[in-house]
């Protein structure tokens, strides 16, 4: 199978969260219990039982009143560190891109969870493992788009090769977004979770920085020194 | 929708105005997010920066009330610049006819307005007419006396400064919406407008889509792909509903409910009700296909088919004067059907005093609502209530069969894939056992007024109707040997033909055509092939504008259809909205709009508060009219009763809205985990210039009141909703979204213990948009 990729059109997502509750409703996760503190982001942030999150962005910067929404998740990384620094084989990487924590397997040692330059993995204190998306793992080896990318309303999500999805992200930037960034060609070695954002990436909590050869050692050393501060 | 969803696509410019469409229609951003990569800009008109307005182009931040104010701005603005179609004009609307010469607008009222009765006598509001009956015209729009002269007087007031200092919109902000739209008066172009109920919703709420009406006829709008005026509808099946008369003066199809004083007999009914020209000349074939089918052969000409069995109404039988003549102890019973009136109804602290003076109440719901539960509402002690309350576990839309008809009038077919869990059973079945029930009970009486029961044709079966039976009865049939008919141009007023729903007829003469699900990969997306629109198959109505008067359309590259003088017949992407063999020469031939009599738009067209939309404040607001000294809608009665005070803009100085959120569905969501997880409380969205002023931070508990009540809700502070500059002065807003109630997993207050018990004058639709209040911290 051919290398795959979600790509998610920030320019076409109206923060509908429709991805939220499919994401729940596939992998049997659930509702948390939270309370309204003044954003509609919510929960407030990633866990082991939400694996996808529509944040919310308001800025009222030079050109006006902005709200911007991104859909938040694992990025299924090429140089996946999570992968790299696991020390009980418990990740596993898909050919297709997905990568993968199997839930057997996993001691809740917390590397994965120190190490992600996106705050992916977290620890479920129930089950005392770390949890995150699989890129619905279940759903594509079968023929199935993620769950989320299904239920999409707006045409945000789209699943496919990640060739061809690359492809057609810069041309429509190209035509439509001239200050446009494609986020996920380069950066961990390539993500199998690809934006087309209409701005700057930061300006969508994205990290910079980590296109270059050298972020993966870069990551490695920060979870060699956890692992040694967390030793002594 | 005079179009439908996917037609939005083909818009060049969309108008979003009273509805925050990307959280209550998501999937409509899809459409809407085609029609922008194609280059249409989106204006939202709106009081608060929402998630559509972050996917617009051009935000307006409107004062709540204040639509007619900015509409009729943009009309002002089209004929200022010389944006709107003259030759649409002239050929497809009444632009042209000359009016009554003694019809007058002064001081904010129109000519007739009796102050004693608070009502209009509307004799001027009329036309001149010829020797020969017809109005007369001048088509080329210059008369002083044209509809087009004294609409273009009636809005020289809405001037773009008017337009500020009334909704708060800035100018230049305004210029650019105007500028955007207003392009789309271009004969190859076309606008939408998209509505919902942020436009419904007021004491003017009839006017404010008059307006729409008025603005969309001048760009020569109406008619082409990616034009009209487009409603969309709260729930999958609102518009169902609304076909099958659900509103209390219809029945089914748009024909009116009689009324006692107007309607004695059936002779009187039909002379009243039909018009003397357009499709409407057809309206007896259709009433009386409609009591055939419900008394079968009990309905003869000889008893008029029954008429006298059909409740005549007398007085207002409207939702807010049921409400009212409940508190007042006039009505036993009630039925509650996938509703909640106790969170969702206007000024819900009387309505649920309303539900406590009934004998019993019915409620039919997925959940145990605020209204099964009014009885045990928080300070309601229970043991004062004498209401018996029947809950009745409800089936959900996967548990039943049946057509559901969407916001584009498309009649689609959803197939049960789950039996109903437990005591659950659909609406069907619940209908269908009450009919059946009621009929043994009556079985043996004598009594004249028990026959409209027993003589009730109700043939679908016993415990879960036969929904195809169903279907085959609203499509219509000849009574002789049941064969369905072809569409409703085959009903008769004789008896011979029965027809549920004249409207949709058609959807099943051979085959059951909700059923069919054929796309089309090409043309301007009408998939005529997809399920059935009525009527008869048309995707947009009044599609005859879509082409010049000579039958050439507007836009070559989007026809809807176009005349072939050698087939003699309209061809294209779409049914004709009238004859298809009608040459445009032909007598009639440029008469789009058919269900008037004259077949013309109406830019001037009689609702009760006069001819053309008039702003008038709402009934509760901040500042005094500026455009005339008519404060508020003349047409419209407040019950004056201790409950329903109207609050004073210096002790309630805050303007305040309702509205939904995309992660709820009105009160019953509020049971679902996953929902509820990210929508947990209720809230109350602020500008930071106003907590700020009050103290309040972000995630703190405020209480909200108004002159009816208080509320509790915690705060989001928010860039996104600003206060209002209104001719000098400062006016804040907050928004406040309806979901909540006190059952269910998360429970709040409801922001309806604070809206107003006040209609609009045409319809008593509630002004839920635009009311009064205060806000202070702590609750």
């Amino acid at each position: 199978m051919a290398e795959m990729a979600i790509l998610i059109d920030v320019t076409r997502c109206s923060a509908c969260r429709a991805c939220q509750v499919a994401c729940k409703e596939w992998n049997r996760l659930p509702g948390e219990t939270t309370t309204f503190t003044g954003s509609y982001q919510n929960p407030p942030d990633l866990s082991a039982t939400t694996w996808t999150l529509v944040q919310f962005r308001e800025s009222a910067d030079g050109d006006g009143l902005h709200w911007r929404f991104r859909k938040a998740q694992c990025m299924h990384c090429t140089d996946a560190i999570c992968y790299a620094v696991c020390p009980n084989d418990a990740i596993t990487k898909y050919p297709e891109g997905n990568v993968v924590i199997n839930q057997d397997r996993c001691q809740g040692c917390l590397r994965c969870v120190e190490s992600c330059p996106f705050q992916v993995p977290h620890l479920n204190p129930t089950t005392k493992k770390t949890a995150k998306c699989t890129g619905c793992v279940d759903r594509v080896m079968n023929g199935l788009p993620p769950a989320c990318v299904k239920t999409c309303t707006s045409g945000a999500l789209q699943y496919g090769g990640r060739a061809r999805l690359l492809r057609e992200a810069k041309a429509r930037r190209d035509k439509l977004f001239p200050r446009g960034v494609i986020y996920g060609e380069r950066e961990m070695g390539g993500l199998h979770v690809l934006y087309l954002l209409p701005g700057p990436s930061a300006l969508y909590g994205l990290p910079e920085g980590l296109a270059g050869t050298g972020a993966l050692g870069a990551a490695l050393e920060r979870v060699t020194r956890f692992a040694l501060s967390s030793r002594g | 929708m005079t179009n439908h969803w996917i037609d939005i696509a083909n818009s060049d410019a969309i108008l979003i105005i009273g509805s925050n469409v990307a959280e209550t229609h998501p999937i409509a951003c899809k459409w809407i997010g085609k029609a922008q990569d194609r280059g249409a800009p989106v204006i939202h008109v709106d009081p608060r920066f929402t998630r559509t307005s972050a996917k617009a182009d051009i935000h307006c931040a409107i004062r709540p009330g204040t639509d007619i104010a900015f509409m009729g701005g943009l009309i002002r603005y089209a004929i200022e610049q010389n944006l709107i179609s003259r030759e649409y004009l002239a050929a497809y609307t009444n632009a042209p006819y000359l009016v009554h010469p003694k019809f007058a607008f002064t001081d904010g009222l129109f000519s007739g307005f009796n102050q004693a009765t608070g009502r209009y006598d509307q004799a001027t509001w009329t036309f001149q007419a010829g020797p020969d009956g017809q109005p007369l015209t001048d088509p080329t729009l210059e008369h002083p006396q044209s509809v087009f002269q004294h609409l273009k007087r009636h809005y020289a007031r809405y001037t773009p400064e008017m337009v500020a200092a009334v909704t708060g919109i800035p100018k230049d902000t305004f210029l650019k919406a105007a500028k955007a739209f207003c392009a789309t008066g271009a004969p190859a172009k076309a606008g939408t407008i998209l509505y919902a109920m942020g436009t419904t919703h007021h004491t003017v709420g009839s006017q404010n889509v008059r307006c729409h009406a008025v603005l969309q006829l001048l760009l020569g709008n109406i008619g082409l792909a990616g034009g009209g005026i487009n409603a969309l509808r709260g729930h999958a099946n609102v518009q169902g509903s609304t076909d099958f008369g659900l509103l209390y003066g219809n029945l089914p199809g748009y024909l009116a409910l009689p009324r006692q004083q107007d309607h004695p007999t059936l002779a009187s009914y039909l002379e009243k009700e039909t018009p003397k020209a357009g499709f409407w000349v057809n309206k007896p074939k259709f009433f009386i296909s409609l009591l055939k089918a419900w008394w079968g052969d009990k309905a003869a000409r000889e008893n008029d088919f029954c008429y006298d069995y059909l409740p005549k109404v007398s007085g207002d039988c409207s939702y807010l004067a049921m409400f009212e003549a409940m508190l007042a102890g006039k009505l036993r019973g009630l039925i509650v059907i996938g509703q909640n009136p106790a969170v969702s109804g206007a000024n819900v602290g009387m309505e649920r005093k309303a539900l406590g003076q009934l004998d019993w109440l019915v409620v039919r719901d997925l959940f145990p609502t605020e209204t099964a539960n009014f009885w045990n509402a928080p300070g309601v002690d229970p043991s004062t209530i004498k209401t018996e309350v029947f809950l009745l576990p409800a089936s959900t839309y996967l548990e039943k069969e049946g057509s559901v008809t969407n916001s584009g009038r498309w009649i689609q077919w959803r197939y049960r894939v789950a039996e109903p869990l437990g005591a659950a059973r659909s609406d069907g079945w619940f209908i269908n056992n009450l009919v059946l029930r009621l009929k043994r009970l009556y079985v043996g009486s004598l009594q004249p007024k028990d026959r409209p029961i027993l003589d009730l044709h109700w043939g679908y079966g016993e415990d879960r109707p036969d929904v195809d039976r169903i279907a085959r009865e609203v499509n219509g049939y000849y009574w002789v040997d049941r064969k369905q008919v072809r569409n409703f141009t085959a009903l008769k007023d004789d008896g011979s033909t029965a027809c549920g729903n004249w409207i949709m007829s058609g959807f099943y003469f051979e085959e059951n055509r909700a059923k069919s699900r054929k796309a089309e990969p090409e043309g301007i997306g009408a998939h005529l092939g997809w399920a059935y629109a009525w009527p008869l198959n048309r995707r947009i109505l009044y599609n005859r504008a879509s082409a010049r008067p000579n039958g050439e359309p507007w836009d070559p590259d989007r026809v809807v259809l176009r005349w072939d003088p050698v087939a003699t017949q309209w061809v294209g992407n779409d049914i004709p909205d009238f004859r298809g063999d009608l040459a445009p020469t032909a007598p009639g031939g440029s008469n789009p709009f058919i269900m008037r009599a004259d077949g013309k738009g109406a830019l001037f067209s009689a609702l009760l508060e006069g001819p053309f939309p008039e702003h008038y404040e709402p009934f509760e607001s901040p500042v005094s009219n500026l455009l005339s000294k008519v404060q508020r809608n003349p047409l419209v009665r407040i019950n004056p009763a201790d409950w329903n005070r109207l609050g004073d803009a210096k002790q309630f100085p805050i303007v305040a809205t309702t509205y939904r959120l995309a992660e709820h569905h009105h009160a019953t969501t509020r049971y679902l985990t996953w929902l509820v997880e990210m929508m947990p409380n209720m809230f109350v969205e602020m500008g930071r210039e106003l907590a700020e002023e009050k103290g309040i931070k972000n995630g703190d508990v405020c209480t909200i009141l108004s002159a009816r009540g208080q509320i509790r809700a915690v705060a989001c502070v928010t860039e996104r909703l600003k206060p209002f500059a209104l001719n000098g002065r400062t006016v804040h807003q907050i928004g406040l979204p309806w979901h909540w109630g006190f059952v269910g997993i998360s429970r709040g207050d409801s922001a309806n213990v604070l809206t107003p018990h006040v209609g609009d004058a045409n319809t008593q639709i509630p002004e839920f948009k635009a009311f009064l209040c205060d806000v202070r911290r702590g609750g």
